[in-house]
């Protein structure tokens, strides 16, 4: 069926699995009818998806440093798109973010501006740059660019600690969803989450990983996409939701006014279990200030051009012009999803708030919500709960409450879709949480076996044993983050949002000035990265130790203080120390033009 | 002046055009969050509310494509494309 060289085939083979996972979820379908357990469809959905991942991992085993560490630098411009949008798209965006948005409203969604303006800074500062440069990794640039053991070190602490807090929460993702799915206990959930992984990344490296992200992504729009369509359709919303929910998004300020946003008194919250949230916010209002939203923005949008494996999957592209082309498709892709997000916030919560409609749960009996099928097995999941506070026996907008992953895993259920549709949530759940995972324990098995190991510790290192080590660190590095993970000790969102934070503060300055300001020297990049690594982690705790803040940056924005102090010491410490030799000026001139070979060559 | 420099000169200036649309529809509007709600936006939406779930990203997406497709010219003008790429 397939002939010649699997690149020039891509569209095909994509096709055909397309085709072949719609042709899965519609047997899944039949199955339904003909009276399998949702329990089935749940394992059936989710071993499936798994065990095509793992095949394309082990069909992209691979012995040589090209090919593991940056795919072979062949990968085409659209598909590298969808790799990014996978590699990028985290449990949070799948899982948490639409919740959020129902929480929270305009001010949470200063994250969907900031994670999508980030890819502007990132084409246009950045991706092109590095790609030209032709290193591994991303320290691999600051190393060569700056020179010396010592940054280059740097730039790898920067990256584990960016890259290591981001990645517990993608494995605790993983462990919640095939904890759920599977019925398994969440702590060995984890490990089934990180073999799953593993089998991704282990044996094919950069290469396995690309073409199971490829794959990823195409089961999470999927997963993302049908039932945002499938509800708006059948609330009679409209067909094409984005363009179509002004009445609804008007409807719900309506009924906000009409039942008023009544405080809870402390002892009635206290009740509530933990987690969970009722509506206290505006819907579409503006409801924060202009700072609280800007500042949020602004810390996303540069944490996204300092984290190392969106930055990777540019070093794969064939040429300089492909790799800003594929920022592009990368947000096109991205967007699709979270263009979504929104909408699908605003149909769960009419379903939910409407009297008018017949899913609607305020205004009726509390006896009668609490008699309802998916009522009692989201309360069992300890995700939905009410209480009858004011003791009139009916249930107000005040007096319900929902855990944030509910949003995304409960309403096709409460909107009367059948099962499939949830096991299929899951399996996109499943995907986008493994796909940033494996990004990111790549990235820092990479740096550790590249620029540690290979550069710094043993240079003549041949490349099998190169790739020896970096398989064994990924391995290792994956089970201390389940570790860490199986103990639960922040929720998803809060971690993901200081891993950009963490970045932005050792690492976006010296990058982006290593191409843009030629005076820029080693000491200075030292300076910048360490002290601004060193003050961002200080706010950050001063702040969550009691400590006040200034100028409102909060704990969720500590990058800004932290890039702040990385750029002035970086550009003092510059300037009192002797600009870089001829050289290092040399070589930036040379990055700085698409043509001409790459600055490392082929290695 | 070199071949180089003039090069370096447009790709300076096309970064600037481009970052200054990247900042206006990333933080300058949202100074104005409160003024523009009770405008009402593309598809009926307030205008406030339809930037930041829709207008903003979509701005981003067109923006890339443009800048992308404006240093691909910068970059033949000076004869500084790569050889053999797709």
């Amino acid at each position: 069926m397939i002939k010649g060289n699997f690149i020039d085939n891509l569209p095909k083979v994509y096709g055909i699995y397309t085709g072949g996972f719609i042709g899965f979820i519609i047997i899944m379908a039949i199955g339904e009818q003909m009276g399998m357990t949702s329990k089935t469809i749940g394992i059936c959905f989710v071993a499936f998806t798994v065990a095509i991942y793992a095949i394309i991992g082990y069909l992209s085993r691979t012995a040589q440093a090209d090919a593991y560490y940056v795919a072979g630098r062949q990968v085409p411009t659209v598909f590298n798109g969808m790799a990014t949008a996978a590699d990028w798209m985290s449990g949070a965006s799948f899982v948490a973010m639409a919740g959020g948005i129902y929480f929270k409203g305009y001010g949470y969604m200063a994250l969907l501006v900031g994670w999508t303006g980030g890819y502007v800074l990132v084409a246009s500062l950045l991706a092109p740059y590095l790609r030209k440069f032709g290193c591994y990794t991303v320290p691999d640039f600051i190393g060569t660019r700056y020179g010396g053991n010592l940054s280059r070190f740097l730039a790898v602490v920067v990256l584990t600690v960016a890259s290591f807090t981001y990645v517990t929460a993608q494995i605790n993702a993983t462990g919640t969803i095939a904890s759920v799915a599977l019925d398994i206990p969440f702590q060995y959930a984890v490990y089934v989450g990180l073999i799953s992984i593993l089998l991704c990344s282990m044996l094919g490296g950069m290469r396995g990983v690309t073409w199971t992200q490829v794959a990823q992504y195409i089961v999470l729009i999927i997963a993302y996409l049908l039932p945002v369509f499938w509800i708006s359709n059948k609330m009679g919303a409209g067909f094409f939701p984005h363009f179509m929910l002004a009445d609804e998004v008007a409807r719900i300020g309506e009924l906000e006014q009409q039942f008023g946003f009544v405080k809870n008194a402390a002892a009635d919250l206290k009740t509530v279990p933990k987690g969970l949230a009722g509506i206290t916010k505006a819907h579409s209002a503006v409801n924060a200030t202009p700072w609280a939203f800007i500042s949020l923005a602004l810390a996303m949008m540069m944490g996204t051009a300092s984290l190392p494996h969106v930055m990777m999957r540019y070093f794969t592209t064939p040429s300089v012009k492909a790799a800003r082309k594929s920022v592009g498709w990368s947000l096109f892709f991205i967007f699709l999803l979270y263009s979504s997000a929104p909408m699908l916030a605003t149909l769960s919560k009419l379903s939910l708030i409407d009297p008018s409609l017949p899913t609607g749960i305020i205004g009726k009996s509390i006896a009668e919500v609490q008699a309802i099928d998916w009522y009692q097995n989201w309360n069992q999941a300890d995700l939905m709960f009410v209480s009858d506070f004011n003791g009139n026996g009916t249930l107000e907008l005040n007096e319900f409450f929902m855990g944030g992953k509910a949003v995304v895993l409960a309403t096709p259920e409460i909107a009367g879709l059948p099962y499939v549709i949830s096991g299929l949530v899951a399996a996109g759940g499943m995907a986008a949480a493994m796909s940033t995972a494996d990004g990111l324990i790549l990235a820092i098995a990479n740096a550790l076996s590249h620029d540690l190991y290979y550069k710094i510790i043993d240079p003549k290192a041949e490349t099998a044993k190169r790739l020896v080590v970096a398989r064994v660190l990924l391995v290792v590095i994956g089970f201390a983050g389940a570790t860490i993970a199986a103990m639960e000790i922040q929720g998803i969102l809060g971690s993901v949002i200081w891993a950009f934070d963490f970045a932005m503060s050792g690492l976006f300055f010296p990058l982006v000035l290593g191409v843009w300001w030629k005076r820029a020297n080693r000491e200075g990049a030292i300076a910048g990265m360490a002290l601004g690594l060193i003050s961002g982690a200080w706010y950050l705790i001063w702040v969550r130790t009691g400590g006040s803040g200034f100028l409102g940056i909060t704990q969720l924005t500590f990058g800004i203080f932290g890039s702040a102090v990385s750029l002035v010491s970086m550009v003092v410490v510059s300037l009192m120390t002797s600009a870089p030799n001829a050289a290092t000026q040399k070589m930036v001139d040379e990055v700085r033009v698409p043509s001409g070979r790459s600055i490392l060559g082929k290695q | 002046m070199s071949k180089q420099t003039q090069h370096w000169e447009k790709t300076r200036g096309l970064l600037f055009t481009t970052l200054a649309i990247w900042f206006v529809f990333s933080i300058g509007i949202f100074l104005f969050g409160a003024e523009m709600e009770s405008v009402t936006g593309p598809f009926g939406y307030p205008l406030t509310y339809w930037f930041t779930c829709q207008g903003s990203l979509g701005i981003f997406v067109i923006l890339i494509f443009w800048f992308a497709n404006r240093q691909e010219k910068i970059d033949e003008e000076f004869g500084f494309t790569e050889r053999g790429d797709d």
